[in-house]
């Protein structure tokens, strides 16, 4: 029973989310996505509210702070500090890679 | 259907209180949580300490699972006796593993009725509101990573039918899957999530790709690792070389004097997009075997005409 083929958006730097869009892809209130832009786990294009736009990536970050703050019981502080410290780890780890290469050839 | 020891999964003795229960459950939610984890299997983990810690948190539950009794393994084939939670009252609610946690087979059994109906309930919110989003996984080959594809897609989902009792729903998708996608990312399907109530719109569905293990290709965002084996002449003397890529062989010039370890750089041979990635191909040196008496005069005349001692450095 397969429908004409859907083209679908890809979510990359380049993609926008609305703030309502982001509220609804993480099933979560306007409240909790602006107290995610206050902890600067998410850092919106736009000075009001209500023109907020968000990066695709920006989605898997909200996604990813919701599960860690209900599962793992920490606050957005928290969730903010884990996000940072991970990503810092993340960019070691790349770094790393990059010397091990370049010190090889 | 396979017995689960909750115990165990929690490193906890049968006996542990419920204060030394939460704090099992916090240590190893920390350590397998798929957003935190770099273990390959952490997401499974991380489910199976969700049902164990959903039973022993629950006096009602353990209590419930300790009647099963200590005899059995882990793994051990298992069926509930009969009327075994005769006198437990069940009350569901609580478990926050994550989006839609799936249980294994062993916990729906014993535990399942309770959790059913109070999912059903709770999207109720109004007489027009906007369907539910859905997230779903689609697993993809790296080779339509360079091309794009068109994936068919079948999602279950529940749903309530006109009599109100939840049926799992199947539905077919054709999606595109665009060239030069990475692993974790998104694609956003408008109006392919729930129906909407009312006058609401119908919810998006997410597709967050994921790709298939390859039998050649380790993938890091767009860049990809390749284990490239070279003979010891063509490190030693420099040669070009096939080494294979996802979008067919190239030919690589390897160094004179190349040692084993080394990573030559192909740029722009990784995943496409903007910017592309890299394909780094990790040379090893692998030795011909000297089965022939050819192959092992070859190596008695290295042997004799290199005065090569590769434990130099090691002073002996």
């Amino acid at each position: 029973m397969t429908s004409k083929t859907l083209k679908g958006i890809l979510l990359d730097e380049q993609t926008e989310l609305s703030l309502q869009d982001l509220c609804h892809a993480c099933s979560t209130s306007t409240e909790w996505v602006v107290e995610l832009v206050d902890e600067g786990v998410l850092e919106p294009i736009g000075h009001e509210q209500a023109h907020w736009r968000f990066s695709g990536p920006s989605l898997l970050r909200a996604r990813a702070a919701m599960r860690m703050q209900q599962d793992l019981q920490i606050n957005l502080a928290g969730v903010a500090l884990a996000l940072e410290l991970m990503e810092e780890i993340e960019a070691m780890r790349e770094r790393l890679r990059r010397f091990e290469i370049d010190n090889n050839s | 259907m396979d017995f689960k020891d909750y115990y165990n999964i929690m490193g906890l003795e049968r006996d542990a209180s419920q204060d030394e229960i939460k704090r099992a459950y916090r240590k190893l939610a920390r350590k397998y949580h798929p957003d935190v984890s770099k273990e390959a299997d952490a997401e499974a983990l991380f489910k199976e300490l969700g049902e164990a810690y959903a039973v022993l948190k629950d006096p009602e539950k353990r209590a419930a699972y300790n009647e099963l009794g200590a005899n059995w393994k882990a793994g051990q084939d298992f069926q509930p006796p009969p009327n075994w939670d005769a006198g437990y009252e069940f009350t569901g609610g609580g478990f926050s593993g994550g989006d839609g946690s799936v249980h294994s087979d062993f916990f729906e059994t014993l535990f399942g009725q309770g959790f059913g109906s109070a999912q059903a309930d709770r999207r109720q919110t109004g007489f027009h509101a906007r369907g539910e989003d859905h997230h779903a996984k689609v697993l993809i080959d790296l080779e339509e990573a360079y091309r794009g594809a068109t994936r068919d897609i079948t999602l279950r989902s529940p749903e309530l039918d006109s009599g109100g009792h939840v049926a799992t729903k199947q539905r077919t998708l054709s999606v595109k899957i665009p060239k030069g996608v990475k692993q974790g990312q998104r694609i956003r399907l408008t109006g392919q999530g729930s129906p909407g109530l009312g006058k609401g719109q119908a919810g998006d569905l997410y597709l967050e790709i994921e790709f298939k293990p390859h039998k050649l290709f380790r993938i890091e965002g767009r860049d990809l690792y390749l284990d490239l084996p070279i003979s010891p002449w063509e490190a030693a003397l420099g040669a070009t070389v096939k080494a294979p890529t996802p979008e067919g062989p190239v030919d690589l010039k390897i160094p004179q004097g190349t040692t084993a370890g080394r990573k030559l750089r192909l740029r722009k041979r990784g995943i496409p997009g903007t910017p592309p990635g890299d394909l780094y191909a990790n040379l090893t040196i692998t030795l011909p075997a000297a089965e022939s008496d050819a192959a092992k005069e070859l190596y008695r005349k290295m042997e004799k005409e290199l005065a090569y001692n590769p434990r130099s450095e090691l002073g002996v």
